[in-house]
């Protein structure tokens, strides 16, 4: 063999061992979801649907699986509009202290989720507050607002400005040339934005841990249920939020940006 | 600022789009960060709170070795994970980059990073899967001959840093391999014209010149692993424990906020120290 068939088998090699370490778990996670039997672990025995049907006759799962959405689908709206907002402000206005404004609007993606979640849990303690899925919302709103500012402020160019002003010249005020002009500009990082955000929040565990009480989101109820110990119906609602994002994430790449893209080369 | 711009002398109108963020930062980020503060000042003595300042908490830190202990792990654990994840995600990113044909890179990264996507929690249980008595891993190794009777891996720091590299090699091959796409090829065939060899451009052009992708992603991959209790909990289990569990445990179980923010401001400060760090060497690596 020749050295580089040789390197070329190392390359595939490699690929193939990264690839499957990478899956190895996801792959493990879906098809125990289908055992017929109670332990998740082999050999397989199914396939059967018995732990999909556990998964949505268990009323505290759905219900939990419907707050998460909620909660992710309003706190993510209101973080791209409190981030696009800002972004919009200080890309197109002079402001005295905006760095520094800047930098804590961005700090909260240095600090640790646990540490965000226990300093509201504090302060609402405090306050008299008590816990709920507002509260979660809230936190969530503290951890994604960051995200949706950082992700907007680089997609705010330079470019933009010049069709703004051909907008003001014809007689736009301020917030047409904002919701008229430079949000459907900004439409996809808008997108990708509020997506992001929504699996961010539909996945986070310890600040809704903290902060939910009574109704809870998915994550914490997913960790009840490890308490259990390994079990196929923890498979199965582990393989629908897992299915459910990745259509999410496909959706946004081969429908948003794909359109985006071809339009843009159009 | 353009200089034309004539919006940009309307300053007072700015605040209308800052203020909103500006208002809900100062609100649920900045005023819970200094109440814990406080708390941290405070004490717990038996079910009350008392409401003096001193620095007993953080003195008590490093009375306790426990919580030393917990530091220590949480160090050890990252700097580990950070060493494995980067000597790992590299040569992928490369891989994607430089052997994979154009039209297909967008398509390979994808897939490489699609698990990252799994929930959180689920993430960890499905190593658990993995790694447990009867799991693939012991099943295979047992077949294959190597072992006699299954490991017990789940609850070590083994499962811990297996769990946390599965989820950084992703996050890496994303950020190196923006790094390895942004080169320009002269730089190679400047190399290739001066007389280097594939190996010697790779380790005197191409590694430097991604050296800062490296870095931020080692920095990432350092804020996400220390502060992150989920991994740990479920994978590393109770029998060494990380600085987040020591938190939790405080906060749950004892319920003592006093000390549970003060552990949490040291955990801040750790993560301060490495980002300055970061920044000064990124710094010095571009001067």
């Amino acid at each position: 063999m020749t050295r580089r068939a040789l390197g070329n088998v190392g390359v595939a090699g490699y690929v193939l061992l990264l690839y499957g370490f990478i899956y190895l778990p996801v792959m493990t996670l879906v098809l125990f979801s289908f055992q017929e039997g109670r332990f998740p672990i082999p050999p397989f025995n199914g396939p059967s649907l018995r732990w999909y049907e556990a998964v949505f006759a268990d009323g505290k799962l759905t219900a939990a699986l419907t707050n998460s959405l909620v909660v992710a689908l309003l706190s993510s709206a209101l973080a791209c509009l409190l981030g696009f907002l800002a972004a919009y402000g200080f890309a197109r206005y002079r402001l005295p202290g905006a760095g520094p404004l800047k930098v804590m609007i961005t700090a909260p993606l240095t600090v640790s989720y646990l540490i965000i979640g226990f300093g509201l849990l504090v302060t609402f303690n405090m306050a008299g507050i008590s816990r709920s899925l507002w509260a979660v919302g809230i936190g969530h709103v503290v951890i994604n607002t960051p995200l949706c500012f950082a992700i907007i402020t680089v997609s705010l160019g330079e470019h933009q400005r010049n069709i703004e002003r051909a907008a003001r010249d014809l007689g736009a005020s301020d917030w047409q040339v904002m919701w008229r002009v430079t949000a459907p500009m900004l439409l996809p990082s808008i997108v990708a934005a509020y997506f992001l955000s929504v699996t961010f929040s539909w996945d986070e565990f310890i600040i809704a841990f903290l902060l939910s009480r009574f109704d809870v989101t998915l994550p914490v109820e997913i960790w009840s249920l490890l308490r259990s110990g390994l079990n196929p119906k923890t498979n199965a609602v582990g393989s629908v939020v897992f299915l459910a994002s990745v259509a999410v994430v496909l959706i946004l790449e081969f429908v948003v940006f794909r359109r985006y893209s071809s339009r843009r080369a159009a | 600022m353009g200089p034309a711009s004539r919006n940009a002398t309307g300053d007072s109108r700015g605040w209308v789009f800052v203020g909103p963020a500006v208002l809900w930062t100062l609100a649920f980020f900045v005023v819970p960060f200094v109440v814990m503060v406080g708390y941290s000042l405070w004490q717990r003595e038996g079910t009350e709170l008392v409401r003096a300042w001193s620095l007993a908490n953080y003195a008590g830190f490093f009375d306790k070795p426990h919580f030393v202990e917990g530091l220590v792990n949480s160090l050890e654990i990252t700097a580990l994970v950070t060493v494995i994840s980067i000597v790992l995600a590299y040569p992928l990113a490369w891989i994607i980059a430089e052997r994979v044909p154009r039209r297909w890179q967008r398509l390979a990264l994808l897939l490489a990073i699609l698990p990252f996507w799994t929930s959180y929690v689920v993430r960890s249980y499905a190593w658990l899967l993995v790694l447990s008595r009867g799991g693939y891993l012991n099943q295979w190794l047992m077949g294959a001959g190597l072992i006699e009777s299954p490991l017990e891996i789940a609850a070590t720091r083994i499962a811990t840093v297996t769990g946390f590299v599965h989820f950084f090699v992703m996050l890496l091959t994303l950020t190196i391999y923006a790094n390895l796409v942004q080169l320009s090829p002269n730089y190679r065939r400047a190399a290739a014209d001066l007389g280097a060899g594939p190996l010697r451009t790779f380790w005197q052009v191409i590694l430097p010149l991604t050296l800062p992708g490296i870095m931020v992603g080692a920095f990432l991959t350092f804020v996400l692993c220390i502060g992150d209790y989920i991994t740990p909990q479920i994978l590393g289990g109770n029998n060494e424990l990380v600085l987040p569990q020591i938190i939790m445990l405080q906060i749950t179980r004892r319920a003592d906020f006093p000390t549970a923010a003060a552990l949490s401001i040291v955990l801040m400060v750790v993560v301060t120290l490495a980002y300055i760090a970061a920044a000064r060497w990124l710094r010095m690596e571009r001067v």
